[in-house]
């Protein structure tokens, strides 16, 4: 017996990428109830905890809205550089830097700017630009010196986490935290619109909003069609007259820019005050989130819904079940890993022969 | 050289909605050179994909001495003795000949003997008078010498029948040579041989019988001996190829590319180009003959703005900066690469998309760059498509999934398409058949007749003859003399071409 790959002669059909994608969850969520089972924990009840409250109430269909924020604005970040074959992981880093830079410009740059709309604006274009400088620097080092994007981006995010951590445990330590590493609250101009008391807040829809700009861009403009050409083939790209190097950091800024603006959302929007640890990561599933919907914007939206409605519901598992809400890094990763094997039944037949 | 010993019966295979083969029936007889001969696009290569086991055909039975058997991987074919060099030769670039040459083997264990597989290469490149050197890195060999290794990973697992896809499209007419004289060796020792071929001329040199395919279905089968060219070339288009092309006299105009002493670099560090001046007028054609490797790629490479180079380089009476493709393009000039596969074309990209691939750069269009629709580049390239006779089931389909042929049309017709002043042409008609040959060579010539100046890079001496109004020849990045394109003066060329001056 003998297990052979043929090449297909076709892409893949939009079905069928569904479907493989669909399997791929499947795949997860099996594993995550096996290591559920070997918790002593029935799986079926961690199941239903993952999914009852954040998709199916209310109040927890608005926390995983909140949580899909921050992932949609990474995802969208890191989408745009993946369209051009450029595999940026800094989403984590420049979104730290965009709430870096949101609190500074609250707290520290206009103590006197009393008007929101004077003060978000301006704190937007702060995050967005502290954001696409973390992008920046990786896009001129690849563009130039050939430096690889995946290392330079993923040791920046280090640079970023440690500098948020510095900044909270040492000169930003707000006045009246009782020694915890927490700046002082956001003032009031510096906050978004809320709707409610559940945490819904205008940076929702902003990244919504965005989700549809980054379709705009890549599929409506010359920018994205040149991603597009570029992406397939380098050289072609070159060939065609396109300034390759600058295309490069031009989606690395760009891409760095929305995951600025997600930090400065989630600072403005749901936190108002930086901390150490802010984020469980949401940089990192940017990742997956980006490969499950196909580099597609509007995909996009869906599965980080999908991915902030997990979020919440493995704080379910923690609070009910005492299941450590870590374990979802270990379902992110097997998904992950269940996306890129489906890319391989994809791309090939696989038949079984006998020898 | 009497029995078969290979069979294939009725093979079919489509892709989505392009048929490669139709019921195609071949055999092959022991000791005998069959030439599969036919366009780009025929289905050739297809064919002996089927054979070697990477595609599975949708109809049809393979016989060897007989028997029926089922090949699901080019391991089946290579325990069943078929062997296949494809155009892309498979070999590692950092690995040395012998280590290339062990990576195939079954019975290597997890140390492979490496000086047993050295001696018996030796002994074979012996046996055969295949010159080898087993110890040398791939990276450093020629494409003619890789060519080599990969016949002696065949002679190695003792392949019975061997299927040689396009061999002399890379070769210089003397290693052309030295590869039919090993072929003709490889016969005597039992072996059979299929060549794939679109050239005629190899074909009736080479070959003991002919297949020609044409649109997926076997045209006919015929002796060597029993044939010509123009029979051929008939089995292979279906109408009479005019092969002399009708060339009427240039009337040049003012220059459109003046170049002044530039020097490039070349990959490995080696100055590739050594002080080229040459200029080019409107409505002529002129030709660079040499062989390859003397500097042609950079040059045309340079001329683009592809490369960078010392020197001044105009165009249309203004200088250029190097390395500025962009510059270029907005000066109308258009470039048919070499390799138009890794340079000029997007594969996983649908066809209309490379035709438009210079939407924001050619100076022909002018798109939005803010409110872009790819949707609307479908319909004129419906348009183009046709006017080009590009073979795809649609515009939408993707260029890596078309012939060779086809994928060198997609280019030209972007090219032509933008209304150049200057043509800069590197091998166009590589890897094309006659009939994609002819079409090339017609379409430069409606370019000359508009007043475009062209550079013509090409290895092939008729096809410079066909078109060319001077003859420039390159040698060691040097341009050693002009002379006359025609036949007359083919010595002369041949000296320069080896160097010798006037």
């Amino acid at each position: 017996m003998k297990i052979k790959f043929e090449k297909k002669s076709t892409k893949p059909s939009k079905m069928s990428i569904f479907i493989s994608s669909l399997i791929s969850v499947l795949i997860a969520l099996i594993f995550l109830g096996f290591i559920i089972l070997s918790l002593g924990d029935d799986p079926f009840e961690a199941y239903w905890q993952l999914v009852s409250w954040a998709m199916g109430t209310v109040p927890g269909l608005i926390q995983s809205l909140v949580s899909m924020m921050p992932l949609l604005f990474t995802s969208l970040g890191v989408l745009i550089a993946f369209k051009m074959k450029l595999w940026n992981i800094g989403a984590e880093g420049q979104f730290q830097m965009g709430a870096f830079a949101a609190t500074w410009g609250a707290l520290y740059l206009f103590p006197n700017i009393h008007n929101p709309w004077v003060m978000i604006p301006l704190l937007m274009i702060l995050g967005a630009a502290f954001g696409a400088f973390w992008g920046f620097l990786p896009g001129i080092m690849r563009a130039y010196l050939g430096v690889n994007e995946i290392l330079s981006t993923l040791m920046l995010n280090y640079v970023a986490i440690y500098w948020v951590n510095y900044l909270t445990y040492g000169p930003w330590k707000g006045a009246g935290s009782y020694n915890f590493p927490i700046t002082a609250k956001f003032p009031q101009s510096a906050i978004l619109p809320q709707y409610g008391s559940g945490g819904l807040n205008f940076g929702i829809i902003i990244s919504i909003i965005m989700a549809f700009f980054v379709l705009y861009l890549v599929k409506y403009t010359k920018f994205g069609f040149h991603l597009e050409i570029a992406g397939d083939n380098l050289r072609a790209g070159e060939y065609a007259g396109i300034n390759v190097k600058k295309l490069i950091i031009l989606a690395m800024v760009i891409g760095g820019a929305i995951s600025g603006i997600g930090g400065m959302a989630e600072m403005s929007g749901v936190l108002f005050r930086l901390q150490p640890n802010f984020s469980p990561g949401y940089g990192y599933t940017a990742v997956i989130i980006a490969w499950l919907a196909r580099l597609d914007p509007i995909a996009t939206i869906v599965v980080s819904f999908f991915f902030g409605a997990l979020l919440v519901g493995s704080q379910q598992l923690q609070l009910f079940m005492q299941i450590p809400s870590s374990l979802i890094n270990a379902f992110n990763g097997i998904l992950l890993f269940s996306l890129l094997a489906s890319e391989v039944f994809m791309r090939y037949r696989i038949r079984v022969v006998r020898s | 050289m009497s029995e078969k010993i290979l069979e294939l019966k009725n093979i079919s295979k489509s892709f989505s909605n392009l048929i490669a083969n139709d019921s195609v029936d071949f055999d092959l007889k022991k000791g005998e050179i069959h030439a599969l001969l036919g366009e780009n696009g025929a289905g050739k290569t297809t064919l002996m994909n089927i054979l070697y086991g990477i595609y599975k055909p949708d109809a049809g039975e393979i016989f060897l001495d007989g028997k029926k058997i089922v090949i699901s991987s080019p391991r089946d074919a290579i325990e069943n003795g078929i062997g296949m060099i494809q155009q892309h030769f498979s070999l590692v670039p950092s690995f040395s000949v012998v280590q290339n040459v062990a990576l195939g083997l079954k019975e290597m264990g997890i140390i492979p003997d490496l000086s047993k597989i050295r001696k018996k290469i030796i002994e074979l490149s012996d046996r055969y008078k295949i010159s080898v050197e087993p110890d040398a890195k791939i990276w450093q060999l020629s494409a003619g010498e890789q060519q080599r290794v990969e016949i002696i990973k065949l002679l190695y697992v003792k392949s019975k029948i061997m299927i040689l896809d396009e061999p002399t499209a890379i070769l210089t007419p003397q290693e052309a040579k030295g590869l039919f004289e090993t072929i003709k060796e490889m016969t005597a020792n039992e072996a059979s041989v299929i060549f794939i071929s679109h050239k005629l001329k190899e074909v009736l040199e080479i070959s003991d019988r002919v297949t020609v395919l044409r649109h997926g279905r076997v045209i006919g089968t015929v002796e060597t001996k029993e044939t010509n060219e123009n029979d051929l070339a008939r089995m292979m288009v279906g109408r009479d190829v005019v092969l002399k092309t009708d060339k009427k006299p240039s009337h040049p105009s003012k220059p459109i590319l003046e170049i002044e002493n530039i020097h490039v670099m070349g990959d490995k560090g080696i100055e590739a180009v050594r002080g080229v001046s040459l200029e080019v007028r409107g409505g002529e054609i002129l030709g660079i003959a040499g062989v390859e490797g003397n500097g042609q790629r950079e040059l045309g490479e340079a001329i683009y703005g592809l490369r960078n180079y010392t020197g001044n380089i105009f165009i249309n009476g203004s200088k250029v900066r190097p390395g500025n493709v962009l510059e270029r393009i907005k000066n109308h000039v258009a470039y048919i690469p070499q390799d138009r596969k890794a340079d000029a074309l997007c594969g996983g990209l649908p066809v209309y998309k490379n035709l438009f691939m210079k939407a924001f750069s050619s100076p022909i269009f002018s798109f939005n760059p803010y409110f872009f629709y790819p949707e609307k580049l479908k319909e004129p390239s419906e348009k183009v498509v046709k006017e080009f006779s590009i073979a795809t089931s649609s515009v939408d389909q993707e260029v890596k999934f078309l012939s060779g042929g086809n994928m060198q049309k997609v280019v030209l017709a972007r090219e032509i398409k933008s209304h150049p002043k200057l043509i800069i042409a590197v091998h166009p008609t590589r890897g094309l058949d006659v009939g994609a040959e002819e079409f090339v060579y017609n379409v430069l010539l409606a370019q000359k007749e508009k007043g475009t100046a062209i550079l013509l890079i090409a290895g092939d001496l008729y096809e410079i003859f066909n078109l060319s109004d001077r003859v420039g020849v390159l040698y060691e990045g040097q341009i050693i003399g002009y002379s006359e394109p025609d036949e007359s003066h083919i010595e002369e060329i041949g000296l320069m071409m080896a160097g010798v001056k006037k």
